[in-house]
């Protein structure tokens, strides 16, 4: 590979995981660091690849990342939409996971009570 | 008379060009609806984030814009201040687009932070060196690989000012310079990821969220020492941490981004992954690489410094995962960018590891010069259940702990080693007043007792000595000179040991003993241990404050305690065998192990 042929690798990296150009899409990130395999993100992280595929939701993925350094937190899920806005939900089960696809992925509306920002002090 | 709202401008020097306008729109605006005893506006000293400039700061609620023109100012007069209704779309966003504050006060935690190193975990896949790539990943190596002479690389390294992350703080740019000044046909590249301090968690999280960024960084390295050949010593602990390297040296390679010809530019370099068991000693360099050949894990004399005469006797550059993840960005940026974060002698920013009694556990960056005590309340949220502060110990079993009093010292290397701690690696583990701090002393000298490689006589002999004295003063039969002997002991091996492990395992037992000398003092001549938790010298007891649930008495194992429903229980102490069950469930509160002449305070 040559400097060129990183630089665009780069640039078509970077509208992917930006989602540039696409409408209502969404990334969702589940930490999966020790921290977050610890307290369950396997489940979490299952329950989103489950939903995605059963609704069929376009334009969604599901990835893992690793510890945004909340590990008290754990499993914290990060859903980033297309349009910027970034939402990062705590404690997550798989119930919780199924009400964040149905509520948030399928009808654009953040459920409050499991934000990250409501549990902390 | 209070105002309703606070407009702050920044007037730093990159912003003054625009900050009196500013200023003169907002209080043309102000005067115009004549709401002058409602608002104030203020110019202040530089925010910090120069490159988004100028800003603006609106109270309450902390609201930040950025890249404000004058333009911009009417929208944010009629908005947000006659509507109180926030202009969305022009407040800041974090650093590395992390997320759109609303509000700073909603995640100070992030707010007040500044990701350098972690700049990538949580964010991108590690498992996907595409997405490392997406945020800019290898640009750095590219640039260094066509842009600079080897020389250069070193020069803009020292420029930035960067020291060393695990622990001593040397500067990272010298480091490298001794090794490419060396002469050798062979040389090579290490990367200490043998995290052992207790309660230190940051390297593992970069090597799991961001493993690419320290290939990168000693990718670079190589190239400016003269290396072909990197490894990465990392423990077996580690087994998420070690499947991700290795995941991420095989897809780095597949690309040629790793292995012969980097990039094309005729550059070669390979890492290699070295496991190592999981004793502390080989976070030493030199134990490292003895460990590395094959040999026992066993620190040797210094000098010769692993710069000259390193592994397999080459010279070797060794750094440790956090200084790595460091050098990416520096290149990226430039050193001036990073010179410009964090203090004069210590610039950047330091990833702790927060645990012990604090409300937010994790792992938190924050720029050098941050307090203690913004990183422990505002970021860590301060100690839960209402209990008090007592100490933070910095540095693992190597540093000592800083007392209430040295809060408000802005953290650097130096500072630190001033008040009798060190950085270390960085992690910080808080306090409060049910921690015992000769029981917290005695827990860390048993760590490196456990740890001590046994080549040096001070270490092995010394340490042990010393364990024996604090355990008896534990147990309630020490006496007042114990205490000398202690410090005379920690003095002597300090002073004599021969790594780094001995010079720094007494510094828990000084430290402690020059904040907290009243407890030891209590453990000896009062036979009490204040804390409650030294068993030997505790005893449970049932307070008035007791509402008779009867809780403690059904999960008492030994049926020690009695009690009438809605009466104050009793222990029977003769049966009781201190297991902290009834502690546990009382729901009030009301059984405490510490002796009544210290409870006071508490109830």
């Amino acid at each position: 590979m040559t400097l060129k042929e990183l630089e665009a690798l780069r640039n078509q990296a970077h509208d992917r995981m930006y989602m540039t150009g696409l409408k209502n899409a969404a990334r969702i990130q589940v930490g999966y660091g020790t921290c977050g395999i610890v307290a369950g993100a396997k489940a979490a992280y299952d329950t989103f690849v489950k939903l995605i595929n059963q609704y069929q939701i376009p334009n969604a993925e599901v990835i893992k990342v690793g510890c945004m350094g909340e590990c008290a937190y754990e499993p914290i899920v990060e859903v980033v939409e297309s349009n910027g806005t970034k939402t990062i939900y705590c404690s997550v089960t798989e119930r919780i996971a199924s009400e964040i696809v149905e509520e948030h992925i399928l009808k654009g509306q953040r459920v409050d009570k499991y934000l990250l920002s409501r549990s902390k002090r | 008379m209070l105002d309703r709202m606070h407009v702050l401008i920044c007037g730093g020097p990159d912003c003054s060009n625009t900050s009196g306008a500013i200023r003169d729109a907002f209080k043309a605006n102000i005067s115009k609806n004549h709401i002058e005893k409602e608002v104030s506006i203020v110019i202040t000293g530089c925010f910090g984030l120069c490159a988004l400039g100028p800003h603006i700061l609106i109270y309450p609620g902390e609201y930040l814009y950025s890249g404000i023109s004058l333009d911009d100012v009417d929208e944010i007069f009629n908005e947000h201040i006659m509507k109180n209704k926030p202009v969305e779309r022009m407040l800041y966003r974090g650093s590395f687009n992390r997320m759109k504050l609303k509000n700073r006060a909603e995640l100070t935690y992030f707010a007040q932070q500044e990701r350098i190193a972690l700049r990538n975990c949580g964010t991108i896949n590690p498992l996907d060196i595409e997405e490392y790539i997406a945020r800019d990943g290898y640009i750095a190596l590219g640039k260094v690989l066509f842009k600079y002479t080897p020389t250069q690389v070193i020069e803009e390294l020292k420029k930035s000012g960067l020291r060393g992350r695990g622990g001593g703080g040397f500067p990272t740019g010298l480091k490298w310079e001794f090794a490419a000044k060396s002469e050798g046909e062979e040389k090579y590249v290490i990367c200490n990821a043998d995290e052992g301090d207790p309660g230190a968690f940051m390297d593992r999280a970069v090597l799991e969220g961001d493993p690419h960024s320290v290939l990168e960084a000693m990718t670079i390295c190589g190239y400016a020492i003269g290396a072909k050949t990197g490894y990465i010593y990392i423990r077996a602990e580690y087994p998420v941490a070690v499947e991700r390297l290795e995941l991420a040296i095989s897809q780095a390679k597949k690309i040629g981004l790793l292995g012969k010809n980097i990039l094309e530019s005729g550059f070669d370099f390979d890492i290699e992954i070295r496991l190592g068991a999981g004793a502390f000693v080989c976070g030493e360099e030199t134990a490292l690489m003895a460990s590395i050949e094959g040999e026992r894990g066993m620190p040797r004399k210094k000098p010769p410094f692993p710069a000259v005469k390193g592994l397999f006797g080459k010279p070797t550059n060794v750094n440790n995962v956090e200084t790595f993840a460091n050098i990416p960005p520096i290149f990226l940026k430039g050193s001036d960018w990073f010179k410009s974060i964090g203090t004069e002698k210590s610039s950047g920013t330091k990833v702790f590891a927060l645990g012990g009694k604090i409300a937010n556990t994790g792992l938190l960056e924050v720029p050098m010069g941050t307090t203690l005590r913004e990183v422990i309340y505002d970021i860590g949220g301060g100690i839960p259940n209402n209990k008090k502060f007592k100490a933070v110990q910095t540095g693992g079993p190597s540093g000592g702990c800083i007392t209430e009093e040295s809060l408000d010292t802005p953290i650097d290397f130096d500072n630190l080693i001033a008040l009798g701690s060190m950085m270390g690696s960085g992690g910080m583990i808080v306090m409060d007043e049910d921690n015992c701090m000769v029981d917290v002393a005695r827990f860390y000298l048993e760590f490196t007792v456990d740890e001590s490689c046994g080549k040096c006589t001070p270490c092995r002999e010394g340490t042990r000595r010393m364990l024996e004295i604090l355990n008896r003063i534990c147990e309630g039969k020490g006496n007042m000179d114990d205490l000398n002997v202690l410090e005379r002991l920690a003095r002597i091996i300090k002073n004599s040991s021969l790594c780094g492990l001995g010079q720094t395992a007494s510094n828990p037992v000084l430290s402690t003993l020059k904040h907290f000398r009243d407890e030891y003092i209590a453990h000896i001549k009062d036979k009490a241990c204040p804390a409650g938790v030294c068993s030997a010298l505790t005893k449970y007891v049932i307070l008035d404050n007791c509402i008779g649930c009867t809780k403690c008495a059904k999960n008492c194992p030994v049926g020690a305690i009695t009690g009438n429903v809605k009466e104050k229980h009793k222990i029977n102490h003769k049966l009781c065998t201190k297991c902290g069950a009834c502690k546990s469930v009382c729901p009030v509160d009301a059984i405490s192990t510490k002796p009544e002449k210290w409870r006071t305070a508490h109830v």
